[in-house]
């Protein structure tokens, strides 16, 4: 896994990543997908065999939102060799901030027509709104919550762990139970998170129509920019010295630490960062496919994520994206065309790559001739 | 013997009366060690004569039951993790070569290049001239200026014991500990490491724990037998050699 390329030229690190072959190329692919989607969806007419729908574009959307979720991950697992099977949790945890913000936003317009409550309380008879239900009126507050709730909770999570010196299966198996723990808290009527059903039947986002094309493109948009800001974080994290001792720690944990390394402080950081952008990504699912329900705690997701980064590449991160993608879009069409094959079929991938493509996706790609010229510059 | 060490003497290293047993068995049996500044020594013993056991109590991998272990005469290691103890200038090489595969040469010089281990540090570290110019210096001393941009992975075993050991340089610590250096080498590797490791001695104190006769010899200096987690003989090589207790439990074997 050669996980870190050596940045040689001058220049300031960030404009160095920017001249990266790599990361170019990602950011070229994203800004096209962000420029020609909407072009596609709002100017093509919806007769022309060019016209992207809706539907197809929120799809895609979600796959970015997927495709951020896969990066958080990846920089965990495939960088400092954190196999956290839970990570779904911080990703339904931004997602229920924003699901929160956007319940707020239905005000009296529900259909019990409550102009404080959301329809769920008015449901469960509750006269008033819960205390952490309050400040989620406004933007910015639940904005600053989608970031803290997944970073706090990561931050308490972590300093535990990593300083008990939890690691490997052990580390991995209490993440899963974190995140059992969650959904079935979060499926309680009296936590206050609209149970079992969740929260659902938005109206709109600061004031813009959920439903409309426009708002649908802009969310989508939105969602290509902040994967890109994330993989360009993540790039420049992976490729300071700081990721050097991720990389460090991952292949020899104690020999970092007899080389003077808080490995516990460098694990307590990444995973922190980790936890926010999937915060992030979980907030940009939400307003896209309309709902968030304590399923999304379900450690079958947080599952389904490792094996996303694993079939696209672990340890590269435009990998987890393009693992994310591949996945997802196999999902869609095997869940509607053989619903009943698609775990089969999810699990013999799986399999596969772990056997036969130990790098995924992504090291199938080195070995292509037509690609070998491009890596191995930039391996040089 | 050496129970009587006084911690007035300027000692690298002092470790008296070290006792650590692992449920019921003891692995360092009143142990007592002094290391000089600048002194090369080398350690001996038998197959679970509490060697490793020794390194990990002197880095604060593990806790001894009773005793003191002091660095610099002054600094009471048992009250220290293995990062500061790392920081405060002990460099451990481990028995089984261990350098980070997946990154160069030159990446595992940079990481342990002595310098702040923050986590901030790391982040916005951009190596400056002086770094530079001692990992330079390390190269002189270890060789492998030609694999500079190899990954380590890709090193020969013997190869990947220098570039260990050229880490422990760039940490630029006062103590090495070197832990089996030979095992696994071929004549020629173990004959240029007896030489790196005599020509790094006097600038810094090296211990290296080894049972390899030979390379012992080629190092020429004072030996330290370990029987049973405690001290039983000290001195040069061939008076060790001579000493009744030690055929018996090691040489004469």
């Amino acid at each position: 896994m050669t996980s870190t390329v050596p940045l040689t030229k001058g220049g300031p690190l960030i404009v160095q990543l920017l001249r990266e072959k790599s990361t170019s190329r990602f950011l070229m692919t994203l800004a096209a997908l962000a420029i020609l989607m909407p072009v596609l969806n709002l100017a093509v007419p919806q007769d022309s065999m060019f016209h992207v729908s809706t539907y197809t574009l929120t799809l895609l959307g979600k796959y970015l939102s997927y495709a951020m979720l896969a990066l958080a991950v990846d920089l965990i697992w495939g960088y400092c060799g954190i196999l956290s099977l839970g990570h779904g949790a911080f990703f339904a945890l931004g997602g229920y901030a924003m699901g929160m913000y956007l319940m707020r936003q239905v005000g009296d317009r529900g259909v019990y027509g409550d102009p404080l409550l959301p329809d769920f309380m008015v449901f469960l008879n509750w006269s008033e709104l819960p205390w952490f239900w309050l400040g989620f009126d406004q933007f910015w507050f639940a904005a600053l919550m989608i970031l803290l709730v997944p970073g706090t909770l990561a931050f308490a999570f972590g300093w535990l762990a990593f300083r008990s010196r939890v690691t490997g299966v052990y580390l991995s198996i209490i993440t899963q139970a974190l995140t059992y723990a969650l959904m079935l808290a979060f499926f309680r009527n009296e936590m206050g998170f609209g149970g079992n059903n969740g929260l659902t039947d938005f109206k709109d986002i600061l004031g813009f129509d959920l439903q409309s094309d426009a708002t649908r493109n802009t969310l989508f948009v939105v969602t290509a920019v902040l994967l890109a800001l994330a993989y360009v974080f993540c790039r420049w994290i992976t490729t300071s010295k700081f990721g050097r001792v991720l990389v460090a720690v991952r292949d020899a944990e104690s020999r970092t630490r007899f080389m003077g390394y808080r490995v516990e402080h460098y694990k307590l950081f990444v995973f922190v960062v980790s936890a926010v952008i999937a915060g992030i990504a979980g907030a940009l699912y939400v307003p896209q496919v309309g709902i968030i329900n304590p399923g999304e705690f379900s450690p079958i997701n947080s599952i389904e994520i490792i094996i996303w980064v694993a079939i696209g590449g672990r340890g590269t991160l435009y990998g987890a994206v393009i693992g994310a993608f591949i996945v997802n879009y196999a999902k869609t069409y095997f869940t509607a065309a053989f619903p009943e094959l698609w775990l089969f079929l999810l699990g013999g991938l799986f399999v596969v790559t772990t056997l036969y493509l130990p790098k995924g996706i992504k090291g199938l790609m080195d070995r292509l001739p037509v690609l070998r010229k491009t890596t191995l510059t930039e391996g040089a | 013997m050496l129970s009587q060490i006084s911690l007035q003497e300027k000692t690298a290293l002092y470790l008296s009366g070290v006792n650590k047993s692992f449920d019921g068995f003891k692995a360092i049996n009143n142990l007592n060690l002094m290391i000089a500044p600048g002194e090369l020594r080398a350690i001996i013993g038998p197959n679970g004569a509490g060697k490793t056991t020794m390194m990990d109590l002197i880095t604060g991998k593990i806790r001894p039951d009773s005793g003191e272990i002091y660095f610099r005469s002054a600094i009471d290691l048992t009250k220290h993790s293995e990062a500061e103890i790392a920081n405060l200038g002990i460099g451990r090489k481990f028995q089984k070569p261990t350098v980070i595969e997946t990154l160069t040469v030159f990446e595992n010089l940079e990481l342990a290049l002595a310098g702040k281990r923050r986590v901030r540090d790391a982040l916005l570290f951009r190596l400056d001239p002086q770094g530079r110019a001692r990992i330079d210096e390390v190269f002189d001393t270890i060789g492998l200026d030609d694999r500079r941009h190899h990954l380590a992975g890709s090193l020969a075993h013997g190869q990947k014991q220098r570039l260990e050991i050229g880490m422990l340089l760039a940490q630029s610590p006062e103590l090495l500990l070197v832990d089996e250096p030979a095992a696994g080498m071929t004549d020629e590797e173990t004959e240029t490491l007896s030489r790196l490791l005599k020509s790094i001695a006097g600038e810094h104190s090296v211990v290296v724990v080894e049972h390899d006769m030979e390379f012992i010899r080629s190092l020429d200096t004072t030996v330290t037998v370990l029987h049973e987690g405690t001290v039983i003989a000290e001195g040069p090589l061939a008076k060790v050699q001579q000493d009744q207790r030690v055929i018996e439990v090691y040489l004469g074997r």
